[in-house]
This record gives structure tokens, C-alpha cells and sequence, in this order.
């Protein structure tokens, strides 16, 4: 049962371990390019090349290059060959982290009603954007459209992952704009430490797509220069697309069946800014209510959390109602706390954004390293805390990565090093 | 612990904008008659079950944030208020934590296609004003901003079953503390892309809109959420009836024997009624919420013949859930006589229950400065 009254309630709380990380991102496929990549600030933006930006102001996203075929699964042939780049991106990353947490080898087949938590913004757009060019054509060309149409929906990639590691659990799919990878990570760590699910897979996924990307130039929320998350001259992000996939499962059966582990979800936030659609709340008020709420989950306060990965997406209205939002919440421990936002180098990542910051957290906690935001200029004046501009040796527990979106959805998540 | 109990529920279909209206069409098998709507640039009508249009503007739908929001924003708060009923002044109060689930298919369609045909002309001049309210979670954030409800707020993206797990995620949250009340929302809006998109894998279906919603809490209620059970995913037609079969075993299980039945399949009638779907339509994101408001209304007006109500939902495209109510007080004579125009929210307001107004935990997810 989904739900039934007094289900799974007599537990106590269970700690919660990440055992598998999957990744990808315009810094590469896997993590080995991301470690390398997060540790150093390096940067990964090119002209776009999906699709045409002749007629926009801004020509620059972080472009993934997919490898040619997808690792070898339970879908056949066909069904990969069906996948959209989208669902290729969230397969690859979720075979990835399956594979290092080692679960293929350790689950019977009753054992797979494994629950799937999946964030998207667009989900398969790209092929909504075909299906559209298509059936306006004069007369409609109906050829591949139902193959369009099913493929589109997000709950079409989720399903060829369950379908691609052999799960038969419950999918759930957050839309909660770009804080929707922070949203499935956290909502996978409740189900885990509620004792509702023994191991859940999460994370995050979106493709560049022209629908979204020409979205966010309508705004003027893109840089036309370079995106600059905090500093007192940025003009916009950047776009970019990938995914993340983590594998969660209860503490105590990792170390039980000796599994590594690489880190722990410990804590998870949520408020809504009822300000705007699109605009935060300029003092930050609901953000600090996501990364407070988050802490207090934990029991970690900011003297113990080492580092901040910021949403910082670089548009003027975000980074100042964050930076506010964090110098509430530190206090007087701000000064000394570093904070950077990774997509200075990657761009916005959407639906994928905040699943590929929580791993970028644990990534650094396993390496006890600070992933800088290499280049910018004068910080915003609202920063009263250091940003990490250069790489950096750190020894640290706790992080704590934000993740805001349109719609008001600001989710914040605790990430402690693996023991 | 408590269970949980569904207090008020509301409608917005084409039958007409409240529970009332969905539940007299239902009961008098009268078939809504689709209306046919063009695509512009392209030849040919769809005929869809629209929303008519309402003789009296809810109060709710002049919030400025509605005011160039798309038909299923609309929809979603009206039936959401309509759930809320009296409870309004209580969940509004900034110490309530009201969750929000809004469960959608295919979400904001129709300022999307004309977003993408903008797009398509001239990227340059693409509206900014008709961009975010594209995204997914637009209608749930309208939704809370109307409530100025500042805790968990989801917008769940999966077939019509998604609506019957928006419930299971409610109540999962009232559980572990995370909201003292949760609405969950079902909707959905009507556009010439989405009825080329159904005929391309069902041909005939008709698309309805519209919108239904639930609200929920630990307080004692008349309708108690009895289970859910686990989404039951499938790929194609036989897993499709595989998983089916499944869920009927699953909530077997739980259900008293020989309790209602109201499923999604247009033709069989449920009871002496017919089905959601068979007078509404296609509903989409909207068609599991219109199912469990019109179990809702059966179990309140004393209709069903027994206590308990299946809902079961099988999707187009992802699982099967089901979900099995149950009503935890006798029928109220008053209701039953039809001396007062009944809906969810009236019903809760004969009960001797209430909210509490003072459950704010400072720190908590959600808990903001007032």
C-alpha cells in the first residue's frame, strides 16, 4: 500500500546513505569529470548547436555531448533507440549511481518495487516542440507522433528507467520548477527515514530545448555576457542541461551489506514565497525559511555547516534575495562560510539543477575540497560571506545546497560527509 | 496516530463549476455535449467538454495573480476553494500550514502551444508575460498565493492515477508533521493540441476539463481516507491490464466486499450512476479528482450502499491506483432530505469538528514569520 493508516510508523527515524552517484552534465558523462571538474571551477559553455539562436540576444548554454549508445539495460534495442535526449540524459545517470551502489547484485527480483523520485521541469519538450512543428504542417504529417506524444511526457522517461534497472516501485515525478531535483532528493530522504521505502533512487533531469531557453531570454533572466552568480555587476544565468541520480537507502543496511558510502542526506527544507510568479521576495524570507527548516531537520545549525552551495543563478533578483536569505540565516557565522554556486560552470540546469548540487556537495565532502565559481568581479554588498572564487582544501561535515524556483518552491538540503 | 480524513471537496467540470453540478450529472446520466474548438493555422475543429462559463465569477478568481493566468489555474483554485468551504478563515491564518499537491498531465497546454508558436515566429518577440505561466507548477503556485499558504507546496506530473497519489503524498506529510492540512488538487485544461495528441493513441475519446480537489487533515472527519494502494505501473495495453488486475487484488484486501466501485472507464455505470468519465469526459489530470469528489459525494449523501467507496483509477499511459474511502459518521438527516444545497464544504460545516488554529511549530518546514 501507497498509504495506510498507521503503515511503517513504528520505526524509529532511519539515517539515511547515499551509495550511488550518477552524473551528467555539460562537464561530462560520470563522475570522475565532475569531480574534476566542480574541484577546479572549470567552466563548460559553447554556442548552442540544438537549435537556432540567430534572432536571440544570447547564443551560450552548457551543451552535453551524449555517447552514442546507452549502456546495456532491460530495455531492447528498440526502446532505447526511442528514448529523447532527455531520458537518455536521467538513464545514463540513473544506470550509473544503480551500478555503484551495487544494488544489481544485492536485490532478488521481489525484492525491485524500489520507489523512483524523479524532478523535471520539461521533461521530453524537445519532442512536445516536434509534435507541434508536425501536426501544424500543411497537411499534418502524422508520421512518429504517437511516438512524439508518448515519449514527451516526463512519466515516460521515468517509466524507461524503471523499466531499463527492472524497478516495479512507485514513481513520483516533482514539477516544482528548478527546485525540482532538490525536491525529489529530499522527498526520497522522507520516505527513507520514515521508514516508507528501505531505498529509494532520486534525482533530477532536463534537456536544452528552444521552448525554455527562448522562455528565459523573454524575461532578460539569460546573460548575454557571462553568468556571475553574486558579483555586484551580473546580468543573468546561463542555461544548461543534464541529470542526477542518487541512490538512498537506510543507513544501517549499507554498512550491513558493506557497501560504500559516500555520503548522508541528513536534513531537507521547504517553504513557499507567495511573492511573485516569477520574482523572489526581495529580502529572501522564503529561502531562509527552506534553509532554516532544512537545519533544523538535520539538528545542524550554521556554526556546523562548512560550506553553502548556493542557488546563485546569477540573475540580479536571485542572488540578492539569496544572499540575504543566507546572511539571516548564518548570522554571525556568515563571514566566515564559504558559499559558491557551481553554475558558474554549468549553467542552470532546471529540473536537474538541484539533484546535480546536492552530489556536487557530496563530492566535495568525500574530497574535503570547495568547488569555486572561477573569475567575477566585485561581490553584491549583500554578501557578507566569502566566496569561493579559487580551489581550496576545506575540512568539513555538513553542507547545505539551496535550490529556488519559479512558482515560489524553494527547497534546501543537509548533506553530511560518509563516515 | 490519527487517520486521515478528507473534510471538504469541490469540482470544477463540465458540468458546471461545483461538486453539486459534477454529482447531478453523474446521478442523471446527463452527457455533457462537447463543443467544437478550431486550432489556429490549421484546418478542422476538436470537439471538447468545455467549462461553461460561470453566471457568477467566484470572489477567489479576481486575485490579481489570476489575472492572465491560464483556464486551469483558474480551475484549480475554484475547486480548491470550494474544498476549503469555512475552512478558509482557518488554513489562511499565518500559523496554519497548509500543504499544497497539485496533480497534472499535461499541465499548461494551452499557453504553451501559444508560447512555442511565438517561438516559432519570432524568438525575439515571445511574450514574457505568457512564459511562466507554462511551467508546471504555475497553477499551484497561483493556488497558494490566493492562500497565502507558505509550506510544502508539489506540483505531481504523472497520468490521471496521479491524482489518487497526490492523496497518498498528503497524507504521508499530515503524518510525519510536515503540514497541519493539506489540499490536494487535481486539473486540467482543454486545448486543440492535447485532443490531436489523445486521437493520435484513442481514437473517439472526447477531452473534458475542469478541475477537482480534496482537503485533508488528522482532525476527526466524516470521510476517512481508508488506504492507497502502490501505483502500479505498466508500458502497454496487457501490462496495462495486468496491473489492473493487481490492484484489484490490492484493494480487495481492504475493502469491505461488495463496496462501490467508481472507476474511470467511460461506459460501465457505477451503481445506478454513470461513470465520471462517461458524462465528462477525458479529464486527464482532472479525471481521477472528479472520481474521488464524486465518491465523496456518494458517502455524504448516503447514496452508496455501503460505508466504504473504491476509487480506482487505470491511466493512459503509467499505473493504476486506487484508493478506498470510507464514511466514519451516520448520513445526517438533513443532508439526505436535500434541505440544503449540499456540497463538500457544507457538509463540514453540520459536523462537530474543527481545526485547530494554534498548531505552528516554530522551525518547522513551512513555519514562517508572520
Amino acid at each position: 500500500m501507497l498509504y495506510q493508516p498507521g503503515h511503517a510508523m513504528g520505526r524509529r527515524p532511519a539515517r539515511v546513505a547515499v551509495t550511488g552517484i550518477g552524473m551528467v552534465s555539460p562537464l561530462g558523462i560520470g563522475k570522475a569529470p565532475h569531480e574534476e571538474g566542480f574541484r577546479t571551477g572549470r567552466s563548460a559553455f559553447r554556442r548552442v548547436t540544438l537549435f537556432d539562436t540567430g534572432r536571440q540576444r544570447v547564443h551560450l548554454a552548457g551543451e552535453v555531448d551524449l555517447p552514442a549508445a546507452l549502456p546495456a539495460t532491460r530495455l531492447s534495442p528498440r526502446e532505447a533507440h526511442r528514448m529523447d535526449r532527455s531520458g537518455r540524459m536521467v538513464l545514463l545517470a540513473a544506470h550509473e549511481a544503480w551500478m555503484q551502489a551495487g544494488w544489481e547484485g544485492v536485490l532478488r527480483e521481489d525484492e525491485r518495487r524500489v520507489p523512483l523520485v524523479l524532478g523535471t521541469t520539461s521533461g521530453g519538450m524537445e519532442l512536445g516542440q516536434s509534435y507541434f512543428r508536425a501536426a501544424l504542417g500543411q497537411p499534418p504529417d502524422r508520421r512518429g507522433q504517437v511516438t512524439r506524444m508518448m515519449h514527451y511526457q516526463p512519466q515516460r522517461q521515468a517509466l524507461d528507467v524503471a523499466s531499463a534497472l527492472g524497478l516495479s516501485g512507485p514513481i513520483t515525478l516533482v514539477a516544482n520548477a528548478c527546485a525540482s531535483g532538490a525536491n525529489a532528493v529530499g522527498h526520497a530522504f522522507q520516505l527513507v527515514r520514515s521508514g516508507r521505502a528501505r531505498r529509494v533512487i532520486a534525482g533530477g533531469y532536463d534537456a536544452l530545448c528552444h521552448l525554455v531557453f527562448a522562455g528565459f531570454d523573454s524575461l532578460q533572466a539569460l546573460s548575454p555576457t557571462r553568468c556571475r552568480p553574486f558579483d555586484a555587476s551580473r546580468d543573468g544565468l546561463m542555461l544548461g542541461e543534464g541529470a542526477s541520480v542518487l541512490c538512498l537507502e537506510d543507513l544501517d543496511d549499507a554498512r550491513a551489506r558493506g557497501a560504500q558510502v559516500l555520503g548522508e542526506i541528513a536534513g531537507y527544507g521547504v517553504a513557499t514565497d507567495v511573492h511573485h510568479l516569477t520574482q523572489p521576495e526581495p529580502t529572501g524570507v522564503a529561502a531562509w525559511a527552506a534553509m532554516e527548516a532544512a537545519c533544523i531537520d538535520a539538528g545542524v545549525g550554521p556554526a556546523d555547516v562548512g560550506y553553502v552551495n548556493a542557488h546563485g543563478t546569477g540573475t540580479p533578483a536571485n542572488d540578492g534575495a539569496e544572499a540575504r536569505a543566507i546572511m539571516r540565516w548564518a548570522g554571525s557565522r556568515a563571514g566566515s562560510l564559504p558559499v559558491s554556486s557551481t553554475k558558474a560552470g554549468i549553467g542552470h540546469l532546471l529540473g536537474a539543477a538541484g539533484a546535480v548540487e546536492v552530489a556536487a556537495c557530496l563530492m566535495a565532502l568525500a574530497g574535503q575540497w570547495l568547488p569555486p565559481q572561477q573569475g567575477g568581479g566585485d561581490p553584491d554588498p549583500a554578501c557578507g560571506f566569502p566566496l569561493v572564487r579559487e580551489p581550496a582544501a576545506h575540512a568539513f561535515e555538513w553542507a547545505l545546497s539551496n535550490s529556488f524556483g519559479f512558482g515560489g518552491a524553494n527547497a534546501s538540503v543537509v548533506i553530511r560527509r560518509g563516515s | 496516530m490519527s487517520a486521515v480524513c478528507i473534510h471538504g471537496w469541490g469540482a470544477v467540470s463540465p458540468a458546471g463549476w461545483g461538486a453539486g453540478p459534477l454529482w447531478e450529472a453523474i446521478q442523471g446520466r446527463r452527457v455533457i455535449d462537447p463543443v467544437p474548438i478550431p486550432w489556429p493555422g490549421r484546418d478542422g475543429v476538436f470537439p471538447v467538454r468545455k467549462v461553461p462559463v460561470p453566471a457568477v465569477r467566484a470572489g477567489a478568481l479576481a486575485h490579481p495573480r489570476l489575472r492572465r493566468a491560464s483556464p486551469i489555474s483558474q480551475f484549480a483554485v475554484a475547486a480548491a476553494m470550494e474544498a476549503l468551504g469555512a475552512h478558509q478563515a482557518i488554513v489562511t491564518a499565518p500559523s496554519f500550514r497548509l500543504g499544497i499537491v497539485c496533480c497534472i498531465f499535461t499541465g499548461c497546454i494551452a499557453y504553451s502551444r501559444r508560447f512555442y508558436g511565438e517561438v516559432l515566429q519570432d524568438p525575439s518577440t515571445a511574450s514574457p508575460m505568457v512564459f511562466p505561466e507554462t511551467v508546471f507548477n504555475a497553477p499551484s503556485s497561483h493556488l497558494g498565493a490566493v492562500l497565502g499558504a507558505r509550506a510544502a507546496n508539489y506540483t505531481l506530473v504523472g497520468d490521471e492515477g496521479e491524482f489518487l497519489k497526490g492523496m497518498a503524498l498528503a497524507a504521508q506529510w499530515l503524518a510525519e508533521g510536515v503540514v497541519d492540512g493539506c489540499l490536494v488538487v487535481g486539473a486540467e485544461e482543454a486545448d486543440p493540441i492535447s485532443c490531436d495528441a489523445m486521437g493520435q493513441v484513442a481514437r473517439g475519446v472526447v477531452v473534458g476539463e475542469g478541475a477537482g480537489a480534496v482537503f485533508m487533515s488528522l482532525q476527526p472527519g466524516a470521510i476517512e481516507l481508508g488506504a492507497v494502494t502502490s501505483p502500479e505501473a505498466f508500458m502497454d495495453r496487457r501490462g496495462r491490464l495486468m496491473a489492473l488486475a493487481r490492484t484489484r487484488r490490492a484493494w480487495e484486501g481492504v475493502a469491505a466486499p461488495g463496496s462501490l466501485l467508481v472507476g474511470n472507464d467511460p461506459a460501465p455505470a457505477w451503481g445506478p450512476w454513470a461513470s465520471p468519465a462517461g458524462v465528462l469526459g477525458e479529464g486527464l489530470g482532472a479525471a481521477g479528482a472528479w472520481q474521488a469528489v464524486a465518491a465523496a459525494e456518494a458517502l455524504a449523501r448516503g447514496a452508496s450502499p455501503t460505508p466504504e467507496v473504491v476509487v480506482e483509477t487505470a491511466g493512459s499511459n503509467e499505473q493504476v491506483v486506487a484508493a478506498v474511502l470510507r464514511r466514519t459518521t451516520p448520513v445526517l438527516p438533513t443532508l439526505l432530505a436535500g434541505t440544503i444545497e449540499l456540497d463538500g464544504a457544507c457538509l463540514l460545516d453540520l459536523l462537530p469538528q474543527s481545526l485547530p488554529s494554534q498548531l505552528h511549530r516554530p522551525g518547522l518546514p513551512g513555519s514562517m514569520p508572520s
